[in-house]
C-alpha cells in the first residue's frame, strides 16, 4: 500500500487524514496480536474457590487454628504418658497428693522420685479433685466434642439431603406434604425437646454388652438421635430451596429427556450443583452442634461420667472455682477457639463458594 | 390479612398440640410409674391406685385426661415433693419472664445501635471493633460467660453480691443472657442496614439533599428492621432455653433452675409439665413475630 491516503473533503466532518501516513495504519503482526490476548489459566469452580478462601486472612487464621488444635488433639495423647481415666500413680503407688495440682507443678510423691532420678511427665493443665492429669481430660474433652459435631452434622447432612431433594425434586402435593410436616418439626423448641428426649433415651436405650454403641454410651447414642431427629430440618429446608431453582435448568430437561432415571438426575447433576451449599451449612452446623453439647453437658445430660467432654468439664470446674479458676479457664477456651474458628471458616466458606448466600 | 392470621394461629396450635403429644408419650415410654417407691406396694394397693387416678385406662383417654386437665390450669403434682406445679410455675416464672424480657430488649437495642453504627461507619475502628467483639461473643457458651461474671464481678471485686432470696440483682445474669444475642442482632442489622443504604430509594433521598441523620432514621433504620423482628421470635426461644444455664450458675430461683433440677431428679411430671409450658411460650412469641413481620412490611405476600 502506498502512502496515498484520501483527501478531505473541505465540508466533511471527518479527520483530516492526509496528515497521516499509511505506516501508520499497518496490520497488527500476529505476535503483536498475541500480546492483546488475556491469557489466564482456566479455573476449576474448586480452584477458584480454594483461592478466594487462602486470600482471606480470617479463614486462613482459622484454618490454622483448626490445624492445630486438631494436631494436638491427635498426637497429644501419643505424647502424655496418661489416660484420661487414669487416677494418677508414682511407681504403681497411688499417689493422694496429686489433688487439684497447679499447672506445672508435681505432687509431694512425684518431686521426691524426680529427686531420685525418675523423670516425670509435667502436668500441662494441673490435676483435677480426682488425681487426673487435666490436660489429658481437656484434650479428650475436646476430641468427644468434636466428634460429637463432627458426627452430628454428617447425620444431620444426610437425612437432610436425602429428604429435601425427594421434596424439592417430586414437587406437586408430595413436596406439600413433606415441606408441612418440616414446618411442623421447624417450629419445635429444639432445645427443649432435646432435653426430654435425652432424659428419656438414657433410661429406655439398653444396648448389648460389648457392641459399639454400648462403648460409645447411651447419652452420646441419644445425643446422635436427638440431632438426627430435629436439626435436619434447616437442611432439607436449604437443600429443597436449591434444587426447586437448579430443576428449571436445561441440562436437567436434556437428562429427562434422553430417559435419565429420577435417582440419576438427582445424585448426578442436581446434588453436585448444591454442593457449595451443602458444604457452607455443614461448616456452620459443626459449631453449632458443638454448642448444643455442650449445654446438655452442663446440664448433666451429656457425655457418661468418666468419657469427658468440653461441656462437663466446664460443669465440673464450677465447684472448686474461686480456688481454680484456671480449671473453668482450659476447657471454656477450647470450645470458644473451636466454635471461633469453625464460625470464621464457615464464614470464609460462604464468601468464597458462593457470594449469592450471604446473609 | 386475616386469613394469614387465623392460618398461623391455627399452626401454632396443631404445633402445641403436637408438643404436647410428643411429651406425653414419651413421658409414658419411661420405666417405672408414680407409685414405685423402694418399698414395693401390694399389687392390689398399686391397681386401686391406677383406678383412682384413671391409670388404668387406654394410653388415649389418659392423654385426653391429661389434656383437658391442661386445659383448667392443673399440671398435676410434682413426683418428688408432691407440690402442685401450676403453684412451682407461678412462683418461679415472673423472675425468669423478667430476667428474660429485660435481656431482649438490652440485647435488641443495644444491638440494633451497634449493628447500624457499624454499618455507617463501615470499614473504620468502629465497624471493626464491633465486628470483631461480635464474633467473638457468638463463640462464648453462656454458662461460660455467666461463670466467669460471677467470677470476676461477684467474687474477686465483690462489686455485685451473690443472688439469694433477699437479693436480687438482675445485672450480671442479664449480661450473661444477652451476650449472645447480642452480638447475633449487631451482625444481623448490620448486614440489613447495609443492605437498606444501598437501596436507591437512599440515593434518591440524599441527592434531593434530605439530612443525613434524616435518611438514617426515617429511611434507613426501618428498613433495616425487618430482619431483625424474624429474629426475635426465635431469639426468645434462645432466651428460655439459655437462661436454664444462667440461672443455674446464679442460683436464681426461676424456672429455668427448675427445669434443670427436674432433669437432675429425674421428676418426670414436673419435666413434663414445664416443657410444655416453655415450649407454648415459644410457640406463642414466634407467632405473635411471624404475624408482626408481615404488618411491618407490606411487601411481604400472604402464603
Amino acid at each position: 500500500m502506498e502512502d496515498k491516503m484520501p483527501k478531505k473533503n473541505p465540508l466533511s466532518a471527518q479527520l483530516n487524514l492526509s496528515k497521516f501516513n499509511s505506516y501508520m495504519f499497518q496490520k497488527a503482526s500476529d505476535e503483536e496480536k498475541r500480546q492483546q490476548d488475556v491469557m489466564s489459566e482456566s479455573t476449576t469452580f474448586f480452584k477458584d474457590g480454594m483461592r478466594k478462601l487462602f486470600k482471606n486472612p480470617l479463614a486462613v487464621l482459622s484454618i490454622i487454628l483448626l490445624g492445630l488444635i486438631l494436631f494436638i488433639i491427635i498426637f497429644a495423647p501419643m505424647i502424655v504418658p496418661y489416660h484420661y481415666e487414669e487416677i494418677l500413680s508414682v511407681d504403681g503407688i497411688r499417689d493422694k497428693g496429686a489433688k487439684n495440682l497447679a499447672p506445672f507443678t508435681y505432687s509431694k510423691l512425684e518431686q521426691q522420685y524426680i529427686e531420685n532420678g525418675g523423670s516425670r511427665f509435667p502436668h500441662i493443665f494441673g490435676t483435677d479433685e480426682q488425681c487426673r492429669d487435666y490436660f489429658i481430660r481437656v484434650v479428650y474433652g475436646a476430641r468427644v466434642s468434636l466428634l460429637v459435631g463432627f458426627f452430628a452434622s454428617i447425620i444431620v447432612l444426610i437425612i437432610g439431603m436425602a429428604y429435601g431433594s425427594v421434596s424439592g425434586y417430586l414437587g406437586g402435593t408430595v413436596d406439600l406434604i413433606m415441606m408441612r410436616i418440616v414446618d411442623v418439626i421447624y417450629s419445635l423448641p429444639d432445645m427443649l425437646i432435646i432435653i426430654l428426649l435425652s432424659v428419656v433415651l438414657q433410661t429406655v436405650l439398653k444396648f448389648s454388652p460389648g457392641s459399639l454403641f454400648e462403648s460409645l454410651g447411651t447419652n452420646m447414642i441419644s445425643l446422635f438421635i436427638v440431632f438426627g431427629l430435629l436439626y435436619w430440618v434447616g437442611m432439607a429446608r436449604l437443600i429443597r430451596g436449591q434444587i426447586l431453582s437448579i430443576k428449571q435448568n436445561e441440562y436437567i430437561l436434556a437428562a429427562k429427556s434422553i430417559g435419565a432415571p429420577t435417582s440419576r438426575i438427582i445424585k448426578k447433576h442436581i446434588l453436585p450443583n448444591c454442593i457449595s451449599v451443602i458444604i457452607i451449612s455443614t461448616a456452620l452446623q459443626i459449631p453449632s452442634a458443638i454448642f448444643t453439647e455442650s449445654y446438655l453437658s452442663f446440664v448433666g445430660l451429656g457425655v457418661q461420667a468418666p468419657m469427658p467432654s468440653l461441656g462437663s468439664l466446664a460443669n465440673a470446674a464450677r465447684g472448686g472455682l474461686q480456688s481454680y479458676p484456671y480449671k473453668l479457664l482450659f476447657p471454656a477456651l477450647a470450645i470458644c477457639l473451636i466454635v471461633l474458628s469453625l464460625n470464621l471458616l464457615g464464614d470464609g466458606l460462604r464468601d468464597a463458594f458462593d457470594p449469592k448466600l450471604k446473609k | 390479612m386475616l386469613k394469614y392470621i387465623v392460618k398461623r394461629v391455627l399452626f401454632a396450635l396443631l404445633t402445641i398440640l403436637i408438643i404436647c403429644m410428643i411429651t406425653f408419650f414419651v413421658m409414658h415410654a419411661v420405666p417405672g410409674g408414680p407409685f414405685n417407691r423402694e418399698k414395693a406396694l401390694s399389687q392390689a394397693t398399686i391397681d386401686a391406685l391406677n383406678a383412682r387416678y384413671g391409670l388404668d385406662e387406654p394410653l388415649w383417654t389418659q392423654f385426653i385426661n391429661y389434656m383437658k386437665n391442661l386445659l383448667h390450669g392443673d399440671f398435676g403434682v410434682s413426683l418428688k415433693n408432691g407440690r402442685e406445679i401450676s403453684a412451682i410455675i407461678a412462683e418461679s416464672f415472673p423472675t425468669s419472664a423478667r430476667l428474660g424480657l429485660t435481656a431482649m430488649a438490652f440485647a435488641l437495642t443495644l444491638g440494633i445501635i451497634l449493628g447500624s453504627t457499624a454499618a455507617i461507619m463501615r470499614n473504620k475502628w468502629p465497624d471493626r471493633l464491633i465486628v470483631f467483639l461480635s464474633t467473638l461473643f457468638t463463640a462464648v457458651p453462656s454458662f461460660v460467660l455467666a461463670t466467669l461474671l460471677l467470677l470476676v464481678f461477684s467474687i474477686k471485686l465483690g462489686w455485685v453480691p451473690v443472688w439469694s432470696a433477699t437479693e436480687t440483682h438482675y445485672v450480671l445474669p442479664v449480661m450473661a443472657l444477652a451476650a449472645y444475642p447480642l452480638a447475633y442482632t449487631t451482625r444481623l442489622s448490620k448486614t440489613s442496614m447495609l443492605d437498606a443504604l444501598g437501596q436507591d430509594y437512599i440515593r434518591t433521598a440524599k441527592s434531593k439533599g434530605v439530612a443525613k441523620w434524616k435518611i438514617i432514621f426515617k429511611h434507613a433504620l426501618k428498613n433495616s428492621l425487618i430482619p431483625v423482628i424474624t429474629y426475635a421470635g426465635p431469639q426468645i426461644a434462645y432466651i428460655i432455653t439459655g437462661s436454664m444455664v444462667v440461672e443455674t450458675v446464679f442460683t436464681v430461683g426461676g424456672i429455668g433452675t427448675k427445669f434443670v433440677s427436674a432433669i437432675n431428679n429425674r421428676d418426670y411430671t414436673l419435666i413434663m409439665a414445664t416443657t410444655i409450658f416453655l415450649a407454648t411460650l415459644m410457640v406463642i412469641a414466634t407467632m405473635l413475630c411471624d404475624i408482626l413481620y408481615k404488618l411491618v412490611d407490606p411487601r411481604i405476600k400472604y402464603e
